[in-house]
């Protein structure tokens, strides 16, 4: 795995790994988060999902949120990896690490760094379901584009 | 200009990537030619990068530039 912060990857995220890359002494605290890939979505039952990214403005993406994070909570040390290709259900798609000196900030930089990716980083997901598949077209999972 | 398409409206189009000698124009201006040219059902909520950046519909695209249609995205 590399030492970049910000990751997009196409075999298992190493999330020990990940959380290497923000340990550092004057971290009290590290939070991770981990999305995996969820079976049952309102009654429909996914066979497995595949992910597809634009890699270079991902990555770009991602180095912003992390200067968004800086910004907002000072001396955080933010780590991304999203996985592309085909997942498997409980399969990790995406993990982030984010340390701090006390807990709090490590905890709620954590959580925007989640909220952002589904807002702005280019990755989208196609569901495979029992009956048919769909890219998912936005992150209420209420608008699907059809093939 | 090189344009990269993902998600539905790479296998609407059935490619990745086009290579078009355009004349520099607004995003706006862009996406109408586009969707007059090729048959893809609707880019109403699809935003447009420039080299690897979000472009507004003002913003201009250059001949050499690569361009990205951007449906809403679905990370994480």
């Amino acid at each position: 795995m590399s030492n970049d912060l910000f990751t997009i990857v196409e075999q298992p995220i190493a999330i020990n790994e990940l959380i290497d890359k923000v340990t550092r002494p004057e971290a009290g605290a590290i939070t991770t988060f981990i999305g995996t890939v969820r079976e049952w979505t309102k009654g429909k039952r996914t066979v497995f999902l595949q992910y597809q990214a634009y890699v270079p403005m991902a990555i770009k993406m991602f180095e912003q949120i992390g200067k968004e994070i800086d910004e907002i909570w000072p001396n955080t040390k933010v780590a991304i990896s999203h996985r592309i290709g085909r997942l498997e259900i409980s399969d990790v798609a995406v993990a982030i690490a984010v340390s701090s000196p006390h807990r709090e900030a490590a905890y709620q930089a954590n959580q925007y760094a989640i909220e952002r990716i589904k807002q702005m980083v280019p990755i989208w997901k196609k569901e495979h379901w029992e009956n048919g598949e769909t890219w998912i077209g936005d992150q209420l999972e209420q608008i699907s584009y059809q093939k | 200009m090189k344009v990269l398409l993902f998600a539905h409206l790479q296998e609407q189009l059935g490619v990745s990537e086009l290579e078009l000698n355009w004349e520099s124009q607004t995003v706006e201006s862009f996406k109408k030619s586009f969707q007059h040219t090729y048959p893809i059902a609707q880019l109403d909520n699809v935003m447009v990068a420039i080299n690897e950046a979000f472009a507004l519909e003002q913003d201009l695209i250059q001949k050499d530039d690569t361009v990205a249609f951007i449906p809403p995205v679905s990370g994480g």
